[in-house]
């Protein structure tokens, strides 16, 4: 590979890192920011996310090779950055002004939005176990920073010190599985260890100790049970515009790299992760779902449904199926899913964020009377939740569909009924935050919402309807970007 | 015959050590237990002729990490409360999950088939080291150095005064 090749396929990453340097000098040259520029500093963040978002698009996928034999740019990844700099973008634009009052240092809040977007990048991309390890760890170390950046608040800083505690204990944990692969096969190359395990005879008492240390770490993002127990307090403590890029983000990323490390390199032991994982899953969405429903402050409960999520999501990895016929391959309903997640859940937390910023509370019952607030914001948040529940139409409908659809090709009926019956279970508390919404009374005072918010929610929505109504292009979008780990198995 | 009892006590001062570690009482003498285990892997290192290595662990982990954890301990308020608890309700369930994960551990060590090579340690360790820094993993490098810059503009962040 060439110098200029090299450049081309890292040009987004560059970009980003840039990004987050000017942002961190301009922030050090005007020392207090005033109004005019914050608005400054999130247009440079944004324009620098764009850009990278452009160059992903011209030469995301420039190289077959891996640079250097770390990071891929194949399609896979490709997607997966490309879905991270869409969530950042939202998430800048949703955090315009969130900081106000609560602490004045508000630029370099944008710089690390910027950071923790590369650090997602270099981890998707990551086809080495010590880069995957490196990666890993920037994502958790800009996470636990952005998740306690409100110090004042007791709140923020004990979420920040959960996150931090369980963070440190899942990468010991992930770390040990990654030196039980090394031990055995001698070398941290994710290709070359599946057929250096099939020649080293180790059969499951390597297998089962190292899939489990493995999903310590990749779980721990994902918030799967049982390594979900940070999320519920991350999330509510966290600065809202920060839960909801944890919400999509590093979960995002760390199916990403389930997928590719238990597809191409543990290939050999898919027995094995396939019970692993179809269990979690089932327990995943079933306690998320029965722990929602006795939840009264709503950043709770979008927690709990995320871990909810990450379990029906999970179905498609433990669903595969080989062969390139089918239109339900498993994995592409993963990426499906993931997408359609994306935009339901920075919606649903852009109308948090208004809502929190107007009246100051997280609680479901301070929405009653919402539509009368402020009626975008309701109407939004209705299709926001009822993506969630995936009723047909929307983009979490053509998710779960997928997810759901693998699990009945492969004919784990067991698994899709769990889904559904999880799916239905959902809705009891989804429906309970549009009743407040539309049919109990509360204060009348119109919310005033932010400019930016309201670009985020618009386009939140019209996502979600798109990937609901005219969902072909995503569906081969992910169909494409899974082909490359495909052929692995 | 001299190598297996400078094993046996090396590892038994690094184990020695952590379990000091989470026993004692005291955090101070955490701390102090934990400089003991490092010494003692240190130790380790020297067996397996990873000299270079030996010298980093003193070095970083005996010279920077501990005296750095004793300092936060020291500067802290409230941390050297003599009558804290360095117990809670749920040490015997933390104790069997350990027990349990030892077990299954060992049987993993005992049964796996790691392969075992006959080569002898390169002579110039510390020159393959440094190229392949460059080389091979400078991909890695580079992004660890980013990391400890986010990691140092973030503990600004999160220590700065008001």
């Amino acid at each position: 590979m060439s110098a200029v090749e090299i450049l081309q396929a890292f040009a987004p990453e560059l970009v980003l890192f840039l990004g987050a340097l000017v942002l961190l000098a301009l922030d050090m040259a005007w020392r207090r920011l005033g109004e005019g520029k914050e608005a400054t500093i999130l247009s440079l963040a944004v324009a620098f996310v764009i850009l990278s978002l452009l160059l992903l698009l011209g030469f995301g996928k420039a190289s077959a090779l891996p640079i250097w034999g770390m990071l891929a740019s194949d399609q896979f990844a490709f997607f997966f950055k490309g879905l991270a700099l869409i969530g950042t973008g939202l998430v800048l634009l949703s955090s315009y002004r969130y900081l106000e009052g609560h602490t004045p240092y508000r630029g370099e809040f944008y710089a690390f939005l910027l950071l923790v977007t590369l650090a997602i990048m270099l981890v998707v991309g990551a086809v080495n176990l010590l880069m995957l390890y490196l990666a890993f760890e920037f994502l958790s170390l800009t996470s636990y920073i952005l998740v306690g950046y409100l110090r004042e608040e007791g709140k923020s800083s004990e979420a920040a010190i959960k996150y931090f505690l369980y963070g440190v204990t899942a990468s010991a944990m992930m770390l040990y599985g990654i030196s039980l692969l090394y031990g055995v096969t001698g070398t941290l190359d994710l290709v070359k260890i599946g057929p250096a395990l099939a020649s080293s005879g180790a059969g499951s008492w390597l297998a089962f100790p190292a899939i489990v240390l493995l999903l310590a770490g990749f779980g721990f993002k994902i918030a799967l049970v049982p390594f979900h127990q940070w999320s519920p307090d991350t999330y509510e403590g966290a600065p809202t515009p920060v839960t909801a890029f944890l919400s999509v983000g590093p979960k995002a990323a760390g199916f990403a790299v389930l997928a590719r490390v238990f597809i191409t390199a543990l290939s050999r032991f898919q027995p094995e992760w396939v019970s692993v994982l179809a269990g979690i899953s089932m327990v995943t969405m079933t306690l998320g779902n029965l722990v929602a429903l006795r939840q009264e402050n709503i950043k709770r409960m979008l927690a709990y449904s995320s871990i909810a999520h990450a379990g029906y999501i999970l179905i498609g990895l433990v669903c595969l199926v080989s062969g390139v016929t089918s239109n339900f391959t498993g994995l592409n309903g993963v990426l499906i899913y993931l997408l359609a997640y994306l935009f339901t859940n920075l919606g649903a937390f852009a109308v948090v964020i208004a809502v929190e910023r107007a009246t100051g509370s997280n609680r479901i019952a301070d929405y009653a009377g919402l539509v009368k607030r402020e009626p975008l914001l309701a109407g939004a948040m209705i299709v926001f939740l009822l993506s969630l529940i995936g009723i047909p139409g929307t983009g979490g409908f053509v998710g779960k569909f997928f997810v759901f659809g693998a699990a009945i090709q492969v004919q784990f009926y067991v698994l899709a009924l769990v889904g559904v019956i999880n799916s239905v279970i959902s809705a009891f508390y989804y429906l309970n935050v549009v009743r407040h919404m539309f049919f109990l009374r509360g204060e009348e005072k119109p919310i005033a919402v932010e400019l930016t918010l309201k670009w985020v929610i618009v386009a939140s929505l019209i996502a979600v309807f798109v990937i609901g109504l005219y969902p072909h292009p995503f569906i081969s979008l992910g169909t494409k970007a899974v082909q490359i780990l495909g052929v692995a198995f | 015959m001299g190598m297996q009892i400078a094993f046996f006590l090396f590892s038994l001062i690094a184990i020695v050590g952590a379990i000091l570690v989470v026993t004692t009482k005291r955090l101070f003498h955490s701390a102090l237990a934990l400089v003991l285990s490092f010494v003692g892997v240190a130790g380790l290192y020297i067996l397996l002729e990873a000299e270079f290595l030996a010298a980093l662990q003193i070095l970083i982990y005996v010279g920077a990490i501990a005296i750095l954890i004793l300092f936060a301990i020291m500067l802290t308020r409230h941390l050297m409360d003599p009558k804290a608890r360095a117990f809670n309700e749920q040490w015997w369930v933390a104790a069997l999950v350990a027990g349990f994960l030892f077990l299954v551990l060992m049987a993993m060590i005992l049964r796996v088939p790691w392969p075992i090579k006959a080569a002898a340690v390169p002579e110039n360790v510390i020159e393959g080291l440094g190229s392949s820094f460059v080389g091979e993993y400078l991909v890695p490098f580079e992004v660890a150095s980013v990391l400890l810059m986010a990691a140092l503009i973030g503990a600004i962040i999160i220590a700065r005064e008001r």
